[in-house]
Order: C-alpha cells, then structure tokens, then sequence
C-alpha cells in the first residue's frame, strides 16, 4: 500500500504571515446528542473533554471541535482514525450516532506569523480581536466554506480537499508581502 | 495664466519635483501635488471637452466633487479613464490624457454641437431619435455613441492585483475633518473601538486651509496633535486614501482604500475594498460648495471659491494674477483675503446680497478689496479663458453696469453638506432656509434593527457651518453614539475654536434672478452633462414635475460626480420653475458609491488562478498530465475526453468508447456525490425520499433509485447501497452532492425533526474508480487481494477488501452496459490506486476515458441523465422508470405531485429512441414537428431530442428524447425540425427503442 498523501503534498509559500499545507490528519466527524457515554467516548479517543459551543479543546496531536449541537469534529493523528471510529463504534453501541471518517476529505493549512490573522482577515467575515483562544470559528474563506482556530503562533485551518489548492492560493494571494493591512 | 506662487504651499514639498506628461507634454511638479495643482500651476487651465456640446472645460474644484477634470490615466495593463485630476496624487511619471474630443483638446470639431445647442434641448434624443424604432439600436445610437462620451475603454488585462478585507469596530468615523477627529478621541479615549477613515491622503480637512484656530492654536498643529494621540491608542484604526463608499444595513459599510494609486507597480494592491461592521457610524464628512448659475459659468477659470483657496494655500497655485470672487455669502470673503494675502490681485468682490457686513467683508475692506454689493454676474467673458466680467443688478435681468478684466473668477453659491452616507439607508434630511441647503433630520436617521439611529451627522455634515460649531457638533454626536453602544463616554473638553461671525448668507439660484432666456441657455448646472438652466425650466414645462423624472429627462446629476454640484442647483431651479417650494420638489435618491469604486476592487481577489474555486479530484493532475481536455461539471473539472496527438477531439472519444467496449477502460467518478445516512429511521427517512423502497436492500446490496422533489419531478438519481442494519450510502450526482445533503438536512431538520437519522457528506473522502470493458475482472485480478468474481461479486453487490494492497470498496455497478466496478478508495491513496490499476492494465489495453465517453456509452445503453433527459418538468414515468417507483408505498416525496392531472396525464410525452433515416445525427434539442400552427404561427411540436450522438459502437446517429404518446408509436416515422444556415429544414427519423445496444443486459452481467 502507498503513503497516504495530502492535498498539496506540503505546499507552502512565505510572505508577510507563512502558510504550509499539513497532515493528512485522522479526522472523524462524530454525529450524536445527548448520548450516554458520549464524553467518556470522545475522551477515549482525543483524550479531550466534550467542547462547549463554538470552542474546541486540544490535548497534544489530538482535538475535539464543537461543529453544531449534534455534531464533533475529532483529530486524530492519521493512522489513528480507524481506531478511533472504533472505539467509538465500541463505546457507543446500541445508541443513535454517526461517526465517519473524513480523514481524506479535507485540506488543512496553518498559517503562521505575528500577522497571520490579517492574512485571513481579507478571506473570511471574523472579527479577530474577538476571536478567543480555544474558539473554532465555522465560517468562509472567499467562496468555499472553511474553519479555523488559534493555535501557536497562527491559525489552523480547514476546508475541503477538492478546494485545497484553491485556499492554499488564496492564502498565498493573502499573504503577498506589502499587503499587511497594518 | 494659472501658475505657481514663488512662496507657500502646505502640502507640497519643492525639494522633491516630480515628472509628468499630460497629452505627452513633460510637465513638472512637486511631492504632494494632486494632478489638478501641477497642471494648474502648469498654466493647463484646459482640462477637457464636456459630454454632448464639445465645450472647454477647466478645473472647477480641488476635491471628489470635480466635474470637468477627468482624464485617461496610465498606459497598457494601468490605463484608467474617467480618473478625477483633483483626487489624483501626482508621482514620478504619470502620464495623462484629456478625454472626448476630436482631433485635439484645443481644436475639437464636436464643438459645433455647441453652435446648434438651441436644437439639442433637453430630451432632444428622446424625441429626435425614436422614431423608427430600430434606428435608434442601429442608425442613431453607434453616431450619438461616437461623439459623445468621456475616457477610453481599457483595452489590456489589469496589470494590478486587489484585494478586500473585513473590519469591525464599535464606531465608524468617516471623514478626517476636525469634527471627525475630535469625534474619534471622544470614542477612543472612551475606550471603545474606532475605525476613522479619510478619503484624501492629509488629515484636518478644510480648518487648516481656511487658518482657522483652534484651543489657541493653528487649526494644523491642533489637526496634529490630534493624529499622534489617535494613532497612539490601541483601540483606534486610522485609514487615509479610504473612502466611505456605501452604507448598508445594520452597519455594513463599504469603503475603498487606494492603497497604491500613487506608487503603481510597487507589488502592492492597487486597491482594497474594506467590508467593515460598524456598532454605530458617525460621517463627518463636511460640505461641498454650491456654483452659482450665471450666464458662461462653465469657461475655463471659472472655479468654486473655497477650491481656489485651495490651490493657493494648500500648492502655492495661482489660477491667476486676477481673480473676481462672486458669493452669495461670507465665505467665499476668506478667498478674496487669502489670494490678496498671496500677493494676488481681487480686482472686486461681486455678492449678490443688498447689504454685506460681517467680520470677513471688514476684513476685506480693511485690505481695500472693491466690494461690488447686490450685484451679480451678468456673462463671463471669454472663449477657453476667461477674460473678464460684466456686472449687473442681481435684482434685475442684466443688463450691464460694469465689466471687469480678470484671468480667474471664484464663485460661491454656499454649502451642501454632504448627506450621501447619511442617506444611503434610509436617512431623511430637512431644508434649513438659513443656509439653504438639506441637511440630516436627527429625528428620522436610518435605523438600525432594534429601531435605534445607525448613522450620526456630525459638524458641517450635520449643518453645523462653522469650525466651532462643527466641533461642539461632533462632541454631540460621538457621545450620543457611545450612549446607544452602551459605552460609558469619558468626559472631556469641546475644543473650542475662534468664533468669526459670519452674517447670513442668500439663496441665489439664478443670477441675475430676472435673467432672460439667452442668458439661461448659458448657465451651467451641470458641467459634464452640459445641462442648463434652460433645460430644468423646459423639462419643467414640459410637465416633468417630479425631480426623478427630470434628472433622467434632462440628465442632470447623471455624470460620474453624480452632481455633487449640479443637484442642490437643479432642483432649486426646478422648484423654481414649478413655483413650489424647494422641499417639496426633493432630491434625487442618494446611491452608494459615494465616488466611482473601480471593478476591480469589488472582484477582489477573485481573477486569474482563484476567480472561482475549481475542485480537484485526488487524480486531477494525472489527468493535466496526460493531457486531458476538461469541461465544468458544477465547480469540478472532469476530463472531457483524453486526446493523443494528431487526434480530434471526437476521434479521441471514440476511441475511448470502442476500447472501452472491447478492452477495458477507466474513469475517474471522485466527483460522484457519497451520502452516508445512518440511523434508526434511515430506511425509513429513505422510503421517503427515494420513490422506490430502501428500506428492504439487503445488507451488501445496490439499488438505483430515483429522488424527486414535492412537485413530482426527477430531481437526482444514483446506486444506493446498504452497509450495515441501520446504514446506506447514497451515491448522487457529480452536480448534486451537496445540494441533495441540503436536501437531507433540511427534510430531517425541519420537518422530520423526531426522526433518528444522521448523515454525513463524504464524497471527498474516497476517490473513486471505475474500471470498465471486457477486461475489467482481468485488471482487478491482477491487483489481486479479494475475490471480484461473478459468484463472489455479483452485479450490483459490494464488498470491502484489498486491491493490490489498497484498502477498497468495490461496487459492482455499471452506467455503460459492460462489466463494471466502481472502486472507492480513500482519496489520500486515490492517485497511486488510478497508477497501479494503469500500470496493471496496460497489457490488457487499458486507456483512460471522459465524460463524452461515458455519456455516448450510457446513451447506447439507454440510460437517462439528470440535466440531459430532465430538465426540472420531467417526471420518472415519463422517462418509462415506472419500475422504479414504488406502488406500494403509502407515501414518498412526489407522490402527490405526480397524481396531479397535468402530470397523470396518458399524453405526456415520453422518452424514446430516435433513429434518423439517413443514419446521422439529430441537433440536439430538435423538435419533433406536428400538423398546424399554435397561435403565434409557429409550428406545433409534439416531442423533442434530450440526448443525441454519433455511436461509434453502432456506426451511426443515435437520439433520445420525449415523443407524445412515445412507447406506443414504435416504428414511426416522424419529422425533425432543423435550421442549417439559417435555412429551415426537415430530417425524417424513425422512433426506436431508446436501448440501442444489449437490449438484454449480458455484457454488464458476465
């Protein structure tokens, strides 16, 4: 069998905030409300708690984001992903659920530097000085739906694998040096 | 002579000169010029021709309200027409060119529509022109076209790059006068947070031009100071080279910053339109001086009064050594001191009031200025130049008194504040009869969505006229915008600026007010669409009450300024005419943009590589390499056909197709939507959405089904198959993945809401491959790793497993009448799956196929698809898919529209085949013809083509499309409408079979 391969298989691109494409990651979309075991499930997994609304908690290469009131978003590292469903699987048997694995289903980018939310903030309608730590702001990057969240020195962000290069070059446009906004 | 004064000059810096051409004349002049300044200090008082009469046109303004000085800016990828000189910040090598005139700026032949100007009156298009009919498209319109116009279009691709940007912030300041500075400490210094923008590049507006003196000081050290204490504050976002272009609702704001209009080619973006949310917006953005209406006010040197205070106090720029001011007000008394302070010569003062007293007409006595009262202008004189004036009575019709030789004349009909912002959502303004202008009405501001004001007027904007008013004004208004923020505003000292009394001013809308008809026909209202007071008065009297209908009538205002200058005027004049009252008549609706914003900031980012986001399948840059020529499929691209050299495009697809038939061939499907729907009620959620029944597919099983919406009409299909007890996975169309997942949502969502089902959309998480021909078992056998045998996979069955050491789905589904699998394979592995099965198919012919391929193939088989046999008024039983409509089913989606008895009716027309007798191919979208006509003569028609091909499989032409009554009428000859070159034809076919190739299904079954 091959090497998974990502999107833009690493693409990066220096300017004003720095982008590179990462992973692939393991990511599982978990469909579930008020399931019982339902954190204990996701702790098993991501060794996260269950997120509050909007936010999304990191524990190491692993993260549990809140996405709507019936729906997670887990990572995992890749590898990992098909455990996870089943532990999920496991834990939550007998019960209404749905977990899928969208590990190949997605692109994901950080975007990094001390002006990184200004790179972003040409792309998508999110008041960064509002923006919290531990926050995963469901929103857009130009024309296609995206998601991101602090972390480190930047942001991390996703969207689907088919608009990969598509983000990747407006990430890049964004960042062109000379256009810092301030 | 327009020229540079030896001293002075606040913004410009003579150390630093600067080159430019203008009409390929090398012109100099100095850092912090506009373009306007340096050609006026360049004696380029001649700017352009006007619109419709080809007349002279000189610079009139010194800001965004300019309505003569437009040029051509830049050359190739940088021309830019309609540029506006007064706005433009000169730099090192701009090249400009005047704009509509013919051979030469100086000697234009189209100013012989000014000497039968009296045949030209307002609508005189409309009336001339609109008989006949279809001379007006084309006849008069191209010549009208040729001699009226302004800039060039540009012809190159825009070398620059744009961008937008998203900001937010508590409270909007637009406008970077006194009164909007001071309004953006009072909100900064209570903390909250503040975006100010400034159009122009200089902070401080009007107050450092007119000395005016604030808290002690020069209005400019004050301006400063304010500056350093607002860039100071973390909490505050100054912007210049912004402008406030549009308000919209619930504090949306559109502004467009020139980043690098004055540095063009430094890698920056030209533009960037900024898309802010604002808690409150406060507009400060001052006035603009009104042009009084008299008889050749439009001649080169006839310039607003404030605006030659300007050009002198801001670039040392004479507009020459002998100015006449003529007022209406005090104002315009601060240029007369400011050019006489300059070393020039105000060879009188003419105002229109009886009595003129007042501190600044003291001032000008004291300075020995000849004050010529309760006269006006009685004609300018003067071709390209003015050359002097002769004086009348205001009070009567002109006849001379006086003449006066001057080189310039400053005129000032008093302020409009600029209500633009203001007014864009909603805001009503009031007529102040003191200043005669409209001004924002506090009472009724446009409302945010709790009813509370969105906009707040402050300073001269708000009608406040003088710096001291204007800033207590804005103190006012900043605090009163922190209120309704729920912001707590920190107390603190109005600035208190030197109190200069003005006396009142008068309103004067003709001068003189008994002006005769062939003074009128020479009083500009508006400059750059040549509309005169004679035009207003006869539109008037030609019953155009309502100013709207006016301004379109005669064009008034419908220039690129929008008739900042020519509005207030216009319709004071129709008021006039109509004898009503200037309220009552109104003013035209106020439309963002505030000034012109350039396409290319409002397309952003969005050109070139990133114009549209173009989804990729994990398997796309195979496809580029091997020179795949594409076609859209929704936002995808999919490999149309492969063509190999020295092939046509046509060729390459039947290639594909034969080898595809006796080989074995591959399709990238990725694009092919994946729902997975889980869950309970799944099966039952399903049986509702489909109109056969899911619920029963045993597990390892495929279905095809149907999905129609609640009218009854086919809305998406694909092979659904059942993964476990409570899980299917519904394949969709390419086109349809996500709308079909909205689909789901939205019935789960709102209207099943107790139902347990959940779905999730993965169709990008497996790449999928169909490995289809003869051959295909072959292939797969030699990846090796699972059974894919007719006994271990039967026709539609899947089972997981490996293939060459991938992790795989295998579908035994076909869309082409062979042996078919379809793979899926995560999409992270899908490009080294699509190379290990090329590589393993390669002694057994295996060659690449597209779209054109899989639709000729499907079309052979018979087989409909959704966009080419529906169409949105195509229901399953008119494409014979009975069979796959449950009739046992109490109810699914559809069900009931399908019963309606347009849709029930027995003489719908259903799908067939079509074969033409001559064997070739059928234009798409013909119609079958039938006896007689309709009742608008044409042709009735009783069936048409929805797909048509060359097969190269049969040799032939073959069709499908919908006939009245079609299964029944089988063997028929029926008749096809054409058009070839233009000449009406018919081709005769026979109606067949839509199956053309095995009928009986045993190449797809082995």
């Amino acid at each position: 069998m091959s090497e998974p391969v990502s999107a833009l298989g690493g693409a990066s691109f220096t300017g004003f905030a720095n982008v590179r494409e990462i992973g692939p990651l393991g990511m599982v979309t978990l469909r579930a409300k008020d399931v019982a075991g339902l954190a204990d499930a996701v702790k098993a997994v991501t060794g996260t708690a269950l997120p509050a609304t909007r936010r999304i908690e990191v524990a190491g290469d692993c993260a549990c984001a809140w996405m709507s009131p019936d729906e997670y978003l887990l990572v995992v590292p890749y590898a990992q992903a098909g455990a996870a469903i089943a532990t999920l699987n496991a834990a939550l048997k007998g019960q209404h659920f749905l977990a899928a694995d969208v590990s190949d289903a997605r692109a994901v980018f950080r975007v990094e530097g001390d002006k990184a939310a200004q790179a972003l903030a040409k792309l998508s309608p999110v008041d960064f000085a509002a923006l919290q730590p531990g926050e995963l702001r469901r929103t857009r990057a130009a024309q296609v739906a995206a998601a991101f969240w602090q972390q480190g020195n930047g942001y991390t962000v996703v969207c689907f694998r088919s608009v990969g290069k598509y983000v990747f070059d407006l990430l890049s446009s964004s960042a062109m040096p000379g256009s810092e906004l301030a | 002579m327009s020229t540079r004064l030896a001293k002075g000059g606040r913004l410009i810096d003579r150390s630093a000169s600067q080159e430019f051409t203008f009409n390929g004349k090398r012109l100099k002049g100095y850092k912090g010029d506009t373009l306007a300044a340096a050609l006026l200090a360049n004696d380029q008082m001649l700017v352009g021709r006007s619109f419709k009469y080809h007349r002279p046109r000189g610079i009139v303004a010194a800001g965004p309200e300019e309505p003569n000085a437009l040029v051509n800016l830049g050359r190739g990828g940088r021309f830019e027409p309609n540029q506006r000189t007064t706005t433009t910040e000169l730099f090192d090598g701009l090249e400009a060119t005047s704009q509509n005139h013919w051979p030469s700026l100086e000697y234009d032949v189209g100013v012989v529509n000014n000497y039968v100007a009296r045949f030209l009156p307002a609508g005189f298009y409309y009336k001339t022109f609109i008989h006949p009919r279809p001379f007006w498209k084309h006849v008069f319109e191209p010549v009208i076209r040729q001699s009226a116009g302004l800039g060039k279009a540009p012809k190159d691709r825009d070398a620059d790059r744009y961008e937008q940007a998203y900001a937010f912030c508590d409270l909007l300041v637009v406008g970077g006068g006194v009164a909007g500075l001071h309004a953006a400490l009072v909100a900064g210094r209570s903390g909250a947070r503040v975006i100010v923008l400034e159009q122009t590049a200089i902070w401080g507006g009007r107050a450092p031009v007119d000395a005016e003196v604030i808290d002690g000081k020069p209005a400019g050290d004050w301006v400063e100071a304010a500056v350093a204490e607002l860039a100071a504050m973390p909490n505050v976002t100054l912007k210049i080279r912004t402008m406030g272009a549009g308000v919209y609702d619930h504090g949306y704001v559109l502004a467009d910053e020139k980043v690098a209009d004055h540095t063009p080619g430094d890698g920056r973006p030209k533009h960037r339109l900024w898309r802010i949310r604002a808690g409150k917006i406060l507009t400060a953005t001052g006035a603009i001086e009104r042009p009084l209406s008299f008889a050749g006010n439009d001649i080169p040197g006839v310039m607003l009064a404030a605006s030659v205070r300007d050009y002198v106090v801001n670039y040392a720029v004479s507009p020459g050594d002998r100015t006449v001011v003529v007022t209406n007000n005090d104002d315009a008394y601060r240029t007369a001191i400011a050019l006489v302070e300059a070393g020039l010569s105000v060879p009188a003062i003419i105002d229109a009031r009886a009595n003129v007293t007042g501190e600044l007409p003291a001032k000008a006595r004291a300075l020995g200025i000849r004050i010529e009262a309760g006269r006006g202008v009685a004609k300018v004189l003067g071709g390209k130049r003015v050359t002097g004036v002769s004086i009348c009575l205001q009070a009567g019709e002109g006849a001379v008194v006086d003449e006066i030789a001057c080189d310039a004349i400053a005129m000032s009909g008093g302020w409009s504040p600029v209500v633009h912002l203001y007014s864009h959502c909603g805001g009503k303004l009031v007529w102040d009869t003191v200043s005669a202008h409209f001004r924002p009405d506090a009472a009724k501001p446009p409302i945010n969505h709790d009813g509370g004001a969105m906009v707040y007027a402050a300073g001269i904007a708000n009608g406040a006229m003088t710096t001291a008013a204007a800033l207590a004004d804005a103190d006012t208004q900043a605090r009163a915008a922190l209120q309704a923020l729920g912001i707590a505003a920190k107390s603190g000292n109005v600035p208190q600026a030197d109190i200069v009394t003005e006396a009142a001013m008068e309103a004067v809308w003709i001068m003189p007010q008994g002006a005769g008809p062939a003074l009128k026909a020479k009083m500009w209202l508006d400059y750059q669409n040549d509309v005169k007071v004679s035009d207003v008065q006869l539109a008037a009297r030609e019953g155009y009450e309502s100013v709207e209908h006016t301004k379109r009538y005669t064009t008034l205002g419908m220039a690129t300024d929008q008739g900042k200058l020519s509005n207030i005027n216009g319709l004071a004049v129709l008021a006039q005419a109509l004898n009503e009252d200037i309220p009552q008549v109104g003013t035209t609706t106020f439309r963002p943009p505030y000034t012109p914003v350039t396409l290319g900031a409002l397309a952003g980012e969005a050109r070139g590589d990133i114009f549209q986001p173009l989804r990729r399948t994990p398997i796309h840059g195979w496809h580029e390499q091997h020179a795949a020529y594409f076609e859209p499929v929704g936002l995808w691209r999919r490999p149309y056909t492969f063509p190999r050299s020295g092939e046509t495009h046509a060729q390459a697809v039947h290639r594909e197709v034969l080898n595809t038939r006796t080989n074995v061939g591959m399709l990238d499907a990725s694009t092919l939507g994946k729902i997975i729907v889980k869950g309970p009620d799944a099966g039952r959620f399903l049986d509702m959405l489909y109109t056969g029944v899911m619920s029963t597919l045993p597990v390892g099983k495929c279905r095809y089904g149907l999905m129609c919406n609640e009218q009854g009409f086919l809305s998406d299909d694909g092979v659904v198959a059942r993964i476990d007890e409570d899980t299917w996975l519904c394949h969709t169309t390419s086109g349809g993945a996500d709308r079909i997942h909205a689909w789901m949502e939205d019935w789960l969502q709102c209207e099943w809401w107790d139902w347990k089902v959940y779905t999730a959309n993965v169709t990008e998480q497996y790449a999928q491959v169909a490995i289809v021909g003869p051959k295909a078992r072959q292939l797969l056998e030699k990846l090796g790793g699972m059974d894919v045998s007719r006994e271990a996979l039967p026709f539609m069955q899947w089972a997981d497993g490996t293939l060459g050491g991938f992790p795989v789905r295998v579908y035994r589904i076909s869309f082409s009448g062979e042996l078919s699998y379809e793979i899926a394979v995560p999409a992270s592995h899908g490009l080294a799956f699509w190379e290990a099965c090329q590589k393993a198919g390669a002694d057994l012919g295996v060659m690449p196929y597209g779209t054109e391929a899989l639709h000729i193939m499907r079309a052979e088989k018979g087989f409909i698809m959704i966009g080419d046999e529906t169409d949105g008024t195509v229901i399953p039983q008119d494409l014979n898919l009975d069979w796959a409509i449950s009739k046992k089913k109490e109810d699914f989606l559809g069900k009931r529209g399908q019963q309606r008895n347009h849709l029930a009716s027995p003489d719908r027309w259903k799908l067939v085949g079509f074969e033409a007798l001559d064997g070739s191919v059928i234009p798409d979208g013909a119609y079958v013809v039938d006896a007689g006509l309709n009742a608008n003569g044409q042709r009735n028609v009783q069936g048409r083509i929805t797909s048509t091909y060359f097969s190269p499989t049969l040799k032939k032409g073959i069709a499908m499309g919908l006939l009245k009554h079609g299964p029944k009428r089988m063997g028929e000859v029926v008749e096809f409408g054409t058009v070839k070159n233009g000449v009406k034809g018919t081709l005769k076919a026979r109606v067949v079979d839509p199956v053309f190739y095995d009928k009986d299904g045993e190449k797809q079954n082995v």
